[in-house]
């Protein structure tokens, strides 16, 4: 069987190319990886109006066929037909920002000249006229000799018509594909300015919407005080935002518990459903709301735009620790998660900045430990405000974040002092016009988060589990001893405790720690199963669970298991994917060892200093 | 490539913002290779019209330009390489 034909979209950041290959193909799509690099690949499929499918590929944005990141180098490779992993595409769509011509057109030039099948999008070309700028599709189809099509992809127009030209251009004989491209970059780019000039009908000065919304968030003093205010209301609201959720959630585990005890007998399986599974996984569930809330911001950030801004509002102050503004956005995508994060440093340029990025994103504080911090700050902060507005729990989880954050900073100081010295590093980015993105596309990332959240939890997390409740059930304990000391888990734990026994932490944190080491929001779970077993008669629930904690742990315990979790590198994930990003184990095992003494040294400073203030007692 | 010396060339990280000045020359000499590709990518190239828009909060660093019909932000060092012509407003 032939394959499909396949059709990469292709252009420079910021011309809507996502928007447009979202149009395209719909919700459906696949994110892949290019073998050997760490590029992601999306593609989807695009029927067209006689039912044949085309497989489309949205191409890494890039300015031109020479490289300056990894990502325009996959863009390169695929579109002369050099990439492993993939096959040369039969056509191309350029996406061009229609108010950014004589920039973008230097790289439709390019791609023109590789000989294949082309057909040129002209999109935004309603912010254009909102700038005041109208143009002349015609006039630019005579002198790039391709068709062009005018398109705004977030309100779909002009994808049916894009839809049609794809088809006559798959249908039509292609001649002969170049191997590489000729002319100069410099040449190119004037060509670009002379076609961006031919093609403007007329052009009226007006006040741009960007321009107005720049002076006042990139503001030298608004704009810091307006960042910070962002990041705050963010923080706030995923705790204010997802009570009701949460409420939810917790109930439906609790009736489930409440079935599956009637409804089994008994005896080890019934133990393992309601305390193994469902005590478990129902503990980790609880948290998805907020960890979609999260996602739900920072999706937003980057979609209007905001996320450059913040770089430039930062870069200055990540320069003072030897990182540039670029690290913002991969450290702040890591308050998401560090995996993405991580990955989203190959945005950065230089080698070494890359590097210390990489090596300080697992202490930004990722959403797994929402769970983590959520269960011990209800436990132990009194819910009481503190000002209007603004509560002691959500001042505490702040706190937990800056302590994130300064401790990445000074590690990255640290790094670029020692180990990582030298290199300039160096900050060059385009600010996007703001813009509204659509909500379908919001949309569909956050449901890609929730689907990649519930898999871990019905995966890892419901296995971890279950091997966990097995080691933390047998043997039986006979009557007068604790199910938790006796059994095989116990026993693996009094072996951490006596290393961890310094930092006050107890036989339970011991017995949790390890498990946590698949994902941190395992932690909650493994507690939740472990006090479950322990007192089999009382149904499983995230406040039973809380109320324990009270009970068995001093405040001292909990504000160092907290200092713990701001430091730990307690993810697999994570450790993989620093593997993958830096070829090889030397930087992984760096990354752990000197993130779990910082995490000893925290939880013990922590302790010793709640201790001396008292807080020791139960 | 250096043009030749123009008496009212002044660097670009000098302009005020608000100013719109003609790009004379690019020192590409002192810029790596990367700094180099990103600014040719970003449209910096001698005869551009280019004009300061905003300086960064912290040590008025880094400075988003408008080059052309895009804007970028660049460290205050790489505009130092970049020399320019103010344009009678």
């Amino acid at each position: 069987m032939n394959p499909l034909p396949l059709v990469a979209v292709a252009g420079s950041p910021n011309a809507g190319k996502s928007a447009l290959f979202n149009a395209l193909t719909g919700a459906r799509q696949k994110v892949g990886n290019y073998p050997g690099v760490t590029v992601e690949r999306h593609s989807g499929r695009l029927t067209l109006a006689d039912g044949r499918p085309v497989e489309m590929v949205d191409l890494p944005g890039a300015y031109s066929l020479e490289p300056a990141s990894p990502d325009e180098a996959v863009t390169r490779d695929v579109l002369l037909g050099r990439q492993k992993g993939e096959r040369q595409p039969d056509a191309l769509v350029i996406v061009l920002d229609a108010s950014n011509l004589d920039n973008h057109l230097r790289f439709a030039l390019q791609l023109i000249e590789l000989g294949l099948p082309t057909i040129v999008a002209l999109n935004m070309v309603d912010l254009a006229k909102r700038d005041g700028l109208e143009l002349d599709p015609a006039a630019l189809e005579r002198e790039l000799g391709v068709p062009v099509v005018e398109t705004v992809a977030v309100r779909r127009r002009g994808v049916a018509e894009l839809q049609s030209a794809v088809d006559d251009m798959l249908s039509a004989p292609v001649c002969g594909v170049h191997e590489r491209v000729k002319s100069d970059l410099i040449h190119l780019q004037r060509r670009a300015r002379e076609i961006a000039t031919a093609a403007v009908i007329s052009e009226t000065p007006v006040r741009r919407w960007t321009h107005r919304l720049d002076a006042v968030l990139l503001h030298p003093l608004f704009g810091p005080i307006i960042l910070a205010a962002i990041m705050f209301v963010m923080f706030q609201a995923v705790f204010a935002w997802s009570q009701v959720p949460v409420d939810w959630i917790a109930s439906a585990v609790a009736w489930l518990s409440a079935q599956a005890t009637a409804a089994l007998p008994p005896g080890l399986l019934r133990s393992m459903a309601v305390d193994g599974a469902i005590a478990g996984v129902g503990a980790v569930i609880t948290f998805l709301p907020q960890i979609l809330i999260l996602f739900f911001f920072i999706l937003l950030l980057e979609g209007t735009g905001y996320m450059v801004r913040a770089a430039f509002l930062m870069d200055r102050l990540m320069h003072g620790v030897g990182l540039s503004g670029r690290a913002f956005i991969p450290l702040l995508s890591s308050f998401a998660c560090a995996v993405p994060g991580i990955m989203a440093t190959r945005t950065i340029d230089d080698p070494k900045d890359r590097l210390t990025t990489i090596l300080v994103a697992p202490l930004m504080t990722c959403s797994a430990r929402l769970p983590v911090y959520t269960l011990i700050i209800a436990a132990f902060i009194p819910n009481t405000r503190v000002a209007w507005g603004v509560g002691l729990q959500g001042l505490v989880m702040f706190g937990l974040y800056i302590t994130g954050i300064a401790g990445a900073l000074l590690a990255a100081l640290v790094l670029r002092r020692g180990v990582l010295k030298g290199g300039g590093g160096g900050f060059m980015m385009e600010l996007p016009k703001y813009q509204w993105p659509p909500l379908k596309d919001v949309i569909i990332g956050i449901l890609t988060r929730a689907q990649i959240f519930l898999k871990r939890a019905g995966t890892i997390i419901l296995g971890t589990t279950i091997i966990l409740w097995a080691l933390a059930s047998m043997p039986q304990a006979a009557p007068g001893q604790k199910q938790s000391e006796v059994s095989i888990a116990g026993h693996i734990a009094t072996g951490i405790e006596t290393v961890v026994r310094p930092i006050g932490f107890n036989h339970d944190i011991a017995l949790a720690l390890l498990p946590a080491m698949a994902a941190r929001e395992v932690a909650v779970s493994a507690m939740a199963t472990v006090y479950s077993i322990d007192s089999p008669d009382e149904p499983a629930s995230a406040n039973r669970l809380r109320d324990q904690l009270r009970h068995r742990w001093s405040l001292a315990t909990a504000l160092a298991f907290l200092a713990w979790f701001v430091f730990a590198p307690q993810c697999i994930s994570t450790i993989a994917v620093t593997r993958r990003e830096t070829n090889g184990w030397k930087w992984p095992l760096f990354m752990v060892t000197y993130l779990f003494a910082l995490a000893y040294l925290a939880a013990g400073a922590t302790y010793w200093i709640a201790v001396a203030a008292g807080l020791g007692g139960m | 490539m250096n043009a030749p010396f123009q008496p009212e060339m002044i660097a670009l990280d000098r302009l005020a913002v608000g100013t719109r000045a003609r790009v004379a020359s690019v020192d590409w000499g002192i810029l790596d290779h990367g700094e180099a590709c990103r600014l040719r990518h970003f449209g910096f190239d001698e005869g551009v019209t280019v004009e300061p828009l905003h300086l960064g909060p912290f040590g008025r660093d880094p400075i988003a330009i408008r080059v052309g019909r895009m804007t970028v932000a660049i460290r205050r060092k790489h505009a130092g390489a970049i020399g320019v012509i103010p344009l009678k407003q």
